[in-house]
């Protein structure tokens, strides 16, 4: 389940890469009653695949990617309520642009440090992100956030309605779409050149990559990703608060691509699932064990099941084989 | 111009006391980077728990303030080494990452206990009567408590610096920061050195936790909310130095005073550019040897 | 012959140590040459200075004619400059065609399309094969790399600087920390080389040194003790002193 990748692998899909879809439109007709929960949970998938590209692929590790989402959020939201702008698509747009700005901008100090220093970077970046949007009231509502966020029909034919229909099929064609692009990514050889900076950046300068470009570069492609899911997130809940930005947020976004497995392209799929699933049962009935519950699984899977639930299914689809290898031989 | 002159004073003493107190509770973070490698986010929970530990000695057991302040040190001091023993040394081939995950885990963990312990409130502190009130000095009255706490910090750094330059041990950290194959070659033993250290730096950020529940509060987000403060002293004072974070602390809190007192409205983001204009120019931080 | 490598007065120093000082070195066109020297000699840091991983405190280094002494390590290797490491360098958790299609990509400039994937530019995988072929590890090409034994890892670091074609390959104790019969298999696999690369190797095996180079430096203290062919080294009182009297220890 590993998603082999590089000049070995062969890059056609397999049929194992259809569930996550096919699963998403059997929850669409199966649990009508969860769309809006299901069309946060998209949002987030696509959220995790942003991290999973630069953290599990180029090995970027970021504190503060909650910034991208949360400033893509915000963008939508002011859009929509300070300026009317109610079309989706130019909402997307919009919200990208301004993630991708942020990205190259900061991208290009943060990528020339390393280790706690470039830790210390993304947490400010984000930090920076949370106090504007908790000062600057008459843009972002402050503390109170932007409330009756309009989306206008998509095409005028598809109205956002209070089932989330609408909102869940959106989400989805937009997340299939990041997945397509991030695939093509991964699999080409600049995604090969990520991985290789990943494992040994110092190998990669010395046979002459342009090291630290690719990595501005997938960062500020990562930053667009995650501003179009937190431009999703206010389309899906009509509203935008100061809970989309800073450390909590970067933090639990964390926990879900680890919880899935980093690195593995569906990771970032199951993770999100297995996160608000729980979330949604436990949060409710014992809110004050959840924040305890997420941390502790965090310390158990970094020390016990480093590769996630799909790293935990690779064991034992391997151990299963191993079985049946040693029965017949 | 009296005005003016008095709030220089003003923002000097009281960027001094942040200063100081961001120095206690990161040089321990500096020295366990330099020191093992090993990268700690979830440090500011032991200034968290110092923090508790002080105001509910005072509020709730009645204890006195100079041994809940020890009490402040030693239980966190103690509590690390069981946690370092437990847990952090086995992640010390690890991978950054899998460093990063697990002491974030550590602050999701700790948030979720000090929420149930003593709910969302601001902790207050209820200092003993001899440290309320003001102190006079050349004409003008400053806050007791904040003279105690450069008083007191000052000693402490002073009583650190002297123990890592002039003991045994401090010896043996300068040896194992400096190259630890070597420093193992010749007999160290690394193991309990790192648990020693783990140790003091801990119950320093325990300390410094305590002595600051005045100036930085004490609630269960700090070790989300102050956790940048720390990374920005260590980054910009340079890993495993000692006098590094020090200049770094003062510059941070004058600095931070300074922007809040003046400039209330951009107060908080000047010390992000500053920072980051400062780390374009150094990479390695101010003390900090290049990588 | 002509100079493809050239230093002149390079000095690198950190604060008051000096680790090269004032080094006039020339490499000539499809040379076979050796840097002997003891341990702490400053041999790595010379390297590292070649490639532009240091910058030196002084002094200028050519490649092919041309001054590279303020050029990144990435434009020297463009310019063909490769490398290998003292201790492997190599892409841990990738296959071992990997580890030499990400720098064949990169001279092809191909390095960073992210359209089509990977696999289907046959040509850089094609190469990439071909020069594990000729050193004799074809079959590991889809293994994890560190999978393999050590000898074979370190010939993998060895087909990484040839997919860049470099016209000086700067060999860093190639058979370092392998076992004499695979440092057989390393020297035969340098032997068959191109003769049109010129090969700066840096070793401590005495032995190969003394059959692969026609032509040794030694350096002592960051210093050029002596240079010449390898029966003049051997034949050199002060060289005896310094360095093979060590090594006979």
């Amino acid at each position: 389940m590993k998603h082999p990748v590089g000049y070995n692998a062969d890059a056609r899909l397999r049929w194992t890469e259809w569930l996550p879809w096919v699963l998403a439109i059997v929850v669409f007709f199966a649990l009508p009653d969860y769309l809006s929960m299901g069309a946060r949970v998209l949002t987030y998938i696509l959220f995790a695949l942003s991290l999973d590209l630069i953290l599990g692929y180029a090995g970027i590790i970021t504190l503060g990617h909650a910034a991208f989402f949360g400033l893509g959020a915000y963008v939508t939201g002011m859009l929509s309520v300070k300026l009317g702008v109610t079309d989706p698509f130019l909402q997307l747009l919009a919200s990208a642009v301004a993630a991708g700005v942020l990205g190259l901008v900061t991208g290009a100090v943060i990528m020339r440090t390393h280790g706690l220093t470039q830790l210390m970077l993304t947490l400010a970046v984000a930090a920076v992100c949370l106090e504007i949007a908790n000062k600057a009231t008459h843009l972002t509502g402050g503390a109170d956030g932007l409330a009756g966020v309009v989306v206008a029909p998509i095409f005028g034919m598809f109205k956002f309605d209070l089932y989330g229909k609408t909102a869940y099929w959106w989400c989805l064609v937009i997340l299939f779409a990041g997945w397509w692009l991030v695939r093509r990514m991964i699999h080409s050889p600049f995604g090969a050149s990520l991985t290789g900076i990943r494992e040994n950046r110092l190998r990669m300068e010395a046979i002459g990559a342009p090291v630290y470009a690719r990595l501005v570069l997938v960062y500020t492609i990562s930053a667009v990703m995650a501003g179009v899911a937190g431009a999703l997130l206010t389309q899906t809940n009509q509203v935008v608060g100061l809970n989309v930005l800073g450390f909590e947020p970067s933090g639990e976004l964390m926990v879900m691509l680890i919880l899935g497995g980093v690195g593995r392209l569906y990771g970032a799929f199951v993770g999100p699932r297995v996160f608000w699933v729980a979330q949604d049962y436990l949060a409710k009935q014992f809110p004050e064990y959840w924040f305890f519950g997420i941390g502790l699984l965090l310390v158990i899977v970094v020390l016990f099941a480093r590769g996630g639930v799909l790293g935990i299914c690779d064991g034992l689809l391997a151990k299963f084989r191993s079985m049946r290898g040693g029965g017949t031989a | 111009m009296e005005a003016f002159l008095s709030s220089l004073v003003s923002v000097a003493f009281h960027g001094v006391a942040f200063g100081m107190i961001l120095y206690v509770i990161s040089v321990g973070l500096s020295v366990t980077m330099g020191l093992m490698g090993f990268t700690n986010l979830a440090h500011g929970v032991f200034a968290m728990a110092g923090g508790y530990i002080l105001v509910s000695s005072l509020a709730r057991f009645q204890i006195p303030f100079p041994l809940a302040l020890f009490l402040s040190f030693a239980l966190v001091a103690l509590a690390s080494v069981v946690l370092e023993r437990l847990l952090y040394s086995r992640l010390y081939g690890a991978s950054e990452l899998e460093q990063v995950l697990f002491t974030i885990g550590l602050i999701f963990m700790s948030v979720a206990v000090a929420r149930l312990i003593y709910g969302t409130l601001q902790q207050p502190v209820l200092l003993p009567d001899y440290l309320k009130g003001q102190f006079s000095l050349l004409g003008r009255d400053f806050p007791a408590y904040r003279v105690f706490l450069i008083a007191f910090s000052g000693a402490m750094i002073a009583a650190l610096w002297f123990g890592v330059e002039r003991t045994i041990w401090g010896a043996m950290v300068r040896a194992a920061v400096d190259n630890r194959a070597m420093a193992q070659s010749i007999g160290i033993n690394t193991k309990r050195l790192f648990t020693i250290t783990f140790a003091i730096g801990s119950g320093l950020a325990g300390l410094g936790g305590a002595l600051g529940a005045d100036i930085v509060a004490i609630q269960p987000t700090y070790p989300f909310e102050q956790l940048v403060y720390f990374l920005i002293v260590v980054s910009v004072g340079g890993l495993g130095s000692l006098r590094g974070p020090f200049v770094a602390a003062l510059l941070i809190g004058i600095t931070d005073t300074a922007c809040k007192y003046w400039l209330p409205e951009v107060g908080a983001f000047f010390i992000y550019a500053a920072t980051i204009g400062l780390l374009l120019w150094r990479p390695a931080g101010l003390f900090g040897r290049r990588a | 012959m002509s100079a493809v490598l050239q230093t002149v007065k390079l000095c690198k120093s950190f604060g008051a140590l000096t680790v090269a000082a004032d080094i006039d070195f020339t490499l000539e066109a499809g040379a076979r040459h050796a840097l002997i020297g003891p341990n702490g000699a400053g041999k790595t840091t010379f390297v590292n200075l070649l490639t532009g991983r240091l910058a030196p405190s002084s002094g200028s280094v050519a490649l092919g004619g041309e001054d590279v002494t303020q050029l990144a390590q990435a434009q020297r290797v463009k310019r063909g400059l490769g490398r290998t490491f003292q201790i492997n360098t190599l892409f841990g958790s990738m296959s071992v065609l990997d580890n030499v299609a990400l720098g064949v990509a990169e001279r092809r400039g191909t390095a960073g399309k992210w359209w089509r994937p990977a696999n289907s530019y046959a040509e850089v995988r094609d190469e990439a094969l071909e020069l594990l072929a000729s050193l004799g590890i074809a079959d590991e090409a889809p293994r994890r790399v560190l999978d393999l034994p050590y000898g074979k890892q370190r010939l993998v670091e060895i087909a990484i600087a040839l997919g860049l074609r470099p016209k000086v390959l700067l060999l860093d104790e190639p058979a370092a920390g392998v076992p004499k019969v695979e440092s057989e298999r390393i020297l035969e696999a340098l032997a068959q080389l191109p003769k049109d690369i010129a090969i700066l190797i840096i070793e401590h095996d005495m032995d190969l040194v003394f059959r692969f180079a026609e032509r040794i430096t030694v350096l002592v203290q960051g210093e050029v003790l002596c240079h010449g062919a390898p029966d003049e080294i051997a034949r050199d009182a002060r060289v005896r002193e310094v360095y093979l009297g060590e090594s006979h220890d």
